[in-house]
């Protein structure tokens, strides 16, 4: 009996022991204390040392973006760190480019906050904002595309850019053990502040779009970041060339409804192109759209029509619509929405009409 | 104690009884992180000064404490739970004081915390009867030993991108097969020492 309590004894002892010294090591070695970070040489937080630079910016609500939660996979949460920080770390090799190193550029879920820093972040992530929405309806679009309207908390609002998109975060689910932030553009015009829209098309094992089509209710709350994105309206005179694939229309949707909230009356073509008439979606909407705005053209195409379609229009895929109706781009702009490959292969052919690269925007959807 | 050269024994751990080539410990992080020499050559680092730091650790706690009260065979959870401790103080004192060597060898080290080769030497040491000083010997030793193996491992395998490897071989698969002739290679080392 004495031979069982001395070995629990001893092996407690031995374990508490080290306990206690790793515990005291914690408060002492590994205790930063409270560090200083200076966000665009203005705004100044006071963050508990020793997190990552990322989680220390979220708890002040700063939201950098991210699509992986900070495992350093998807290399979004760039920032420039001017001062602090320490050397760049071999995780996040593979995801800056030597250019954006010799600037500092790092990702903040690997950099951790051990002293006073200095970062640079575009102005506009200020008005990031993470709340709780709760799904006011899911509407299928097609069979393979969904539409949500997402309402904020009372008293709430969002400001974005028409054209500018929102991160969502799918929880766990069956089949699925992680909670993954998706992005999506913003469907809905930025004069509802209220709500964001969103058209989500259904891809085979991925994470959140199953969520969406298979868990997500109406009434249900879903956890939204944003806006994000460099992808917007941009103010000018200049004609407009609107090029988009299934749901790479979102954006586009959101710029046709803020030109008709604000009597834009810009020259505007927009083609859209589709596999079959089953993947057609808001035409309704878009013949409004028409009807309101006077200088709106709409060129839809499908790539693959069937018996089935009874499809009298256009056929053929997006790139044979602009090399069919552009003539010269050489005064106009694009909004180029959807696949890398359709995007890729537009933006040959608008240099080739003339667009100068730089009046060129586009959002791929990867 | 055994009457064995601590220099003997250092050695041998090296080439004769290398801890991959000869005992096979420490194969998942040779596997994973044998990708590139730069890296591969941190890790082995860390490795190396966990084991022999280790080794002496687990030998006076062992000596000191579980032999007088009995309790040898209390060996695995004690030397596991020391082994995990000091890695993770080591891991807070580098992180805060050591800046460069952090980014060099510290982020390695949660990966080895639990690193067979590490609970190996340990026991080796004991069912081998080693004093303090060839314990220490046998530990850096076989530190040197997985570093050298790694490296090799990281040269050869840098060799062979590209190579057309048969897809459900590409990555570990080959790998092992590798290992399995490095292996061999390391048996020429048989005659030089010879400890058990």
């Amino acid at each position: 009996m004495s031979t069982i309590v001395t070995t629990v004894l001893t092996i407690s002892g031995i374990t508490g022991l080290l306990a206690l010294l790793l515990s005291v090591a914690n408060k002492t070695i590994a205790n930063y204390g409270e560090k200083k970070i200076l966000i665009n040489g203005s705004k100044e937080l006071v963050v508990e040392g020793g997190d990552t630079l990322l989680s220390a910016l979220i708890d002040q609500k700063v939201f950098i973006p991210s699509a992986c939660g900070g495992k350093g996979s998807c290399g979004y949460c760039k920032v420039t760190v001017t001062q602090g920080g320490g050397e760049i770390l071999a995780t996040e090799l593979g995801y800056v480019t030597p250019k954006e190193r010799e600037e500092g550029v790092r990702l903040s879920c690997q950099c951790k906050v051990r002293e006073d820093m200095q970062i640079q972040i575009p102005e506009e992530l200020f008005s990031v904002k993470q709340y709780d929405y709760h799904v006011a309806f899911i509407k299928d679009l097609t069979p393979t595309i969904k539409h949500l309207r997402l309402e904020l908390p009372e008293k709430e609002e969002i400001e974005f850019k028409a054209g500018q998109y929102v991160q969502i975060l799918a929880p766990k689910y069956k089949g699925s053990d992680e909670e993954v932030y998706r992005a999506y553009s913003i469907a809905s015009s930025p004069m509802d502040t209220k709500a964001v829209e969103l058209y989500i098309g259904y891809v085979k094992e991925g994470k959140a779009t199953t969520y969406v089509h298979n868990f997500l209710k109406e009434k249900m709350k879903l956890t939204v970041v944003g806006p994000y994105g460099d992808f917007f309206y941009q103010d000018s005179n200049r004609e407009m060339v609107m090029v988009a694939i299934g749901t790479g229309m979102a954006p586009i949707m959101s710029i046709l409804k803020y030109m008709r909230s604000n009597n834009i009356q810009r020259k505007v073509t927009f083609y859209f192109g589709a596999r079959t008439a089953e993947d057609l979606f808001e035409m309704d909407t878009l013949e409004q759209l028409q009807k309101d705005l006077p200088n709106f053209k709409l060129v839809t195409c499908l790539s693959k029509p069937t018996e089935k379609c009874n499809w009298s229009g256009e056929v053929g895929r997006v790139t044979d619509m602009l090399q069919k109706y552009l003539t010269d781009a050489s005064g106009a702009e694009a909004y180029l929405c959807g696949s890398p490959v359709m995007v890729d292969s537009v933006i040959p052919i608008l240099k080739d009409k003339g667009m100068p690269e730089e009046h060129i925007y586009y959002d791929k959807f990867e | 104690m055994i009457e064995i050269n601590p220099l003997v024994i250092f050695f041998a751990s090296i080439f004769t009884n290398n801890m991959i080539m000869s005992n096979f410990l420490g194969m998942c992080s040779f596997i994973a992180v044998s990708s590139e020499i730069k890296t591969s050559l941190s890790l082995g680092q860390a490795v190396t000064f966990v084991l022999a730091t280790t080794s002496v650790l687990n030998y006076l706690v062992y000596y000191l404490i579980l032999v007088p009260l009995g309790l040898e065979y209390m060996r695995f959870i004690v030397f596991i739970i020391v082994i995990a401790a000091f890695v993770q103080l080591v891991e807070m004192i580098i992180e805060r004081y050591f800046e460069t060597l952090y980014y060099s060898l510290g982020i390695f080290l949660p990966l080895i915390t639990v690193n067979c080769a590490i609970l190996g030497v340990s026991l080796f040491m004991i069912i081998r009867e080693y004093d303090l000083i060839q314990s220490f010997m046998f530990g850096l030793g076989s530190g040197i030993g997985w570093t050298l193996a790694i490296v090799a491992m990281a040269g050869i395998r840098k060799k062979i991108t590209g190579a057309k490897i048969p897809k459900g071989l590409e990555g570990a698969g080959i790998t092992l097969i590798i290992t399995g002739i490095m292996a061999l290679a390391f048996l020429g080392f048989s005659g030089i020492v010879q400890i058990q």
